[in-house]
């Protein structure tokens, strides 16, 4: 027997060692420094060059042995060109910042452009192209008139089958809160309910309302956060009468067009301790996808968490119309690769895309803080609130695991672009525990918080990225 | 040449270059910035390519699916494609039923610009028996309260089609 033979009937008789974890396949990558604009309806004084430049000068005042030769390119991120009719935008943004001639490109995913714009970036660190990269994005959605800007972001479905019927983004959202209310609160808490028309509708009247507590929520926390466009007081009753914009969504249950931009500066490990001592390491990273018209998700069968059984969804159509499969995919493969098995425990915060108050609920359940069909419990436990604010709310499980501590898309804006690198940046100050000196204003830290994910999603949960940040100290 | 007006409230500015084509926008920290109209208008060339039998059944008042030419497959499409994104196989034409019922459905009070006009209006996705996926349209002669997941509706076809999806759309059924 040859010795090559005789290594591998060794290696065969050798039991099967669990494949390495992914992160052992790339170098570690860490989050140094951040910044973010104000998010406002609009922001003439400034075009989408200054407000990129205005985050980034932010950023680099909190890593101050960084001068700009370190950074060895960069990923920049907007949405849509319809908003400033400048094409190549990014390569303006990389002209205005004085980073050519280094390496850079335009990273676009709808509505998950910057989340995806932060994997980018870590990619490059990880893969060992780049030592140190900017993630930098924006959107200027003010140029247009709102419904025009809500025509633009509905050019994002097919232009065949969906854009035709009334060009509205929220009318998507619509079609998919009203499934889920009839898969899990009709056949839920109202499955008693003999008339079916009745039953639906008391089932839709409960999920506005558990709907309203998530807008309450998000615009209570903000009013702690300066870079908010929408921080303010509200009660359930306020958001239920608020102007109807496609049924059963209201006006304050919706996230609105904005002006802003933010940045992340990542890089490998030597260098983050160059930089600063306080890195946040991102140790997991996941992306999932969805077909891009509803009509054509498929009813099939849930792809289970680590503490979820087949038996718990015997029955359920899947993703349907109702949920977010490619959040299910992102959140499957971030947790694998941070080793995450029980998220409700082992995550301290989620800042997540909540640019409707029924897909943060949906987003519970795509990312296992609950079962499918816990989502309006879950809500009304309190879990995902914050601990020691004033709702006007009985929220008896509050700090559990916070989500959207910032305020979120619904009350932060949602500037396309920027909005998956706000999220980046808040959940840095957040693992930083420096959220009152960004902030002036230490209501929203959480104590102790060690590692936290934030979530980005595009156009009907077309596509998702999750990423889990890690004290790095 | 008289300089454009100088306003404080961006509503302002904007029905302001509406009418004159120019205004200075000054903001609470008294920066100026000069904000002009900057119309932009364009006709596509749209083909729908594969997708164009649908749209020329529409025209002649019928419904077309699509159903996957893979014995072992046979995926049945409400909203058609020309391949299947089971087995990728090629599909073929497959006329649906008129009839479906609700499977979701919405009422825009708002809508993308050009379509503010129509508001408000509805939005079903409507299920076929055997298909397996639904297909988006406007649902009409109905209001917001009569509306239901499960709700018998049938299509109704433009007598005058503009090769647009909106050349059918659904009713309640029997009425």
């Amino acid at each position: 027997m040859s010795p090559r033979a005789s290594r591998s009937a060794r290696a065969r008789r050798t039991p099967s060692r669990p494949s390495p974890s992914r992160s052992s396949r790339g170098r570690r990558v860490y989050l140094v420094t951040g910044g973010v604009t104000k998010f406002a309806k609009a922001h003439p004084a400034m075009d989408f060059r200054l407000m990129v430049k205005r985050a980034y000068d932010y950023a680099a005042k909190g890593v101050p042995n960084l001068t700009a030769d370190r950074i060895d390119g960069s990923r920049i991120a907007y949405f849509s060109d319809h908003f400033s009719r400048q094409l190549k935008a990014a390569s303006m943004v990389q002209d205005y910042l004085g980073l050519n001639p280094k390496g850079s490109v335009r990273i676009e995913w709808g509505g998950a452009t910057g989340g995806e714009c932060f994997q980018a970036a870590y990619e490059a660190v990880a893969s060992g192209r780049m030592d140190v990269c900017l993630a930098a994005g924006y959107e200027t959605m003010s140029r247009v008139a709102t419904w025009k800007g809500n025509e633009f972001i509905a050019l994002a479905s097919d232009t065949n089958f969906d854009f035709p019927l009334g060009g509205f983004y929220t009318g998507y959202y619509a079609l998919m809160v009203v499934r889920h209310i009839y898969e899990y609160l009709r056949k839920g808490k109202f499955a008693g309910v003999k008339d079916e028309r009745e039953a639906q509708r008391l089932a839709i009247a409960e999920g506005q309302r558990v709907m309203s507590w998530v807008s309450v929520k998000n615009h209570t926390n903000a009013l702690h956060n300066p870079y908010a466009q929408y921080p303010k007081r509200l009660s359930v009753d306020d958001v239920l009468r608020s102007e109807m914009i496609s049924y059963p969504l209201t006006r304050e249950q919706i996230c609105t067009m904005s002006d802003g931009a933010a940045v992340a500066l990542l890089c490998d490990e030597s260098r983050a301790k160059e930089f600063t001592d306080k890195p946040v390491r991102i140790t997991g990273v996941g992306c999932g996808t969805d077909t891009m018209r509803l009509a054509d998700r498929p009813f099939g069968k849930v792809p289970l968490f680590a503490h979820e059984k087949a038996s718990d969804y015997e029955g359920l159509d899947y993703p349907g119309v109702h949920s977010f499969r490619a959040g299910r995919s992102a959140g499957l493969e971030a947790y694998r690769m941070a080793g995450i098995t029980d998220p409700l425990r082992q995550l301290d915060f989620i800042e997540l895309h909540d640019a409707y108050a029924s897909s943060e609920i949906q987003t519970y359940e795509d990312l296992g803080l609950c079962r499918y069909g816990e989502g309006y419990d879950f809500t009304l436990s309190g879990a995902p609130f914050l601990k020691g604010l004033e709702y006007g709310l009985d929220v008896p499980e509050a700090g559990k695991i916070p989500v959207n501590p910032s305020g979120g898309l619904i009350a932060c804006g949602h500037p396309v672009g920027a909005t998956g690198l706000m999220q980046a940046v808040f959940a840095f100050w957040q693992l930083q525990g420096s959220v009152r000196k960004h902030f002036g204003d230490g209501t929203l830290q959480i104590r102790d918080a060690k590692r936290g994910a934030i979530h980005s999603h595009a156009g009907t949960g077309s596509s998702v990225t999750v990423s889990i940040l890690e004290r790095g100290f | 040449m008289t300089k454009p007006k100088t306003l404080e409230k961006f509503r302002e500015v904007q029905a302001e270059i509406a009418r004159s084509g120019a205004a200075i926008f000054r903001d609470a920290a008294g920066a100026e910035s000069l904000v002009i109209r900057y119309p932009y208008a364009v006709e596509y060339i749209h083909s729908y390519a594969e997708d164009s039998p649908f749209f020329l059944g529409l025209a002649e008042g019928k419904l077309l699916g699509s159903r996957c030419t893979n014995p072992r497959c046979r995926f049945l499409y409400a909203t058609p494609r020309g391949h299947c994104m089971v087995c990728g196989k090629p599909t073929e034409w497959f006329e649906l039923p008129k009839q479906g019922r609700v499977h979701s459905w919405t009422t825009c009070h708002f809508g993308g610009e050009a379509f503010l006009s129509e508001t408000p209006y509805n939005l079903a996705l409507v299920e076929f028996a055997g298909a397996r996926s639904v297909l988006l349209a406007r649902l009409k002669d109905c209001t917001e309260s009569e509306i239901y997941v499960g709700m018998p509706v049938e299509a109704r076809f433009s007598p005058t089609p503009k090769y647009s999806i909106t050349d059918v759309w659904f009713v309640p059924a029997g009425r």
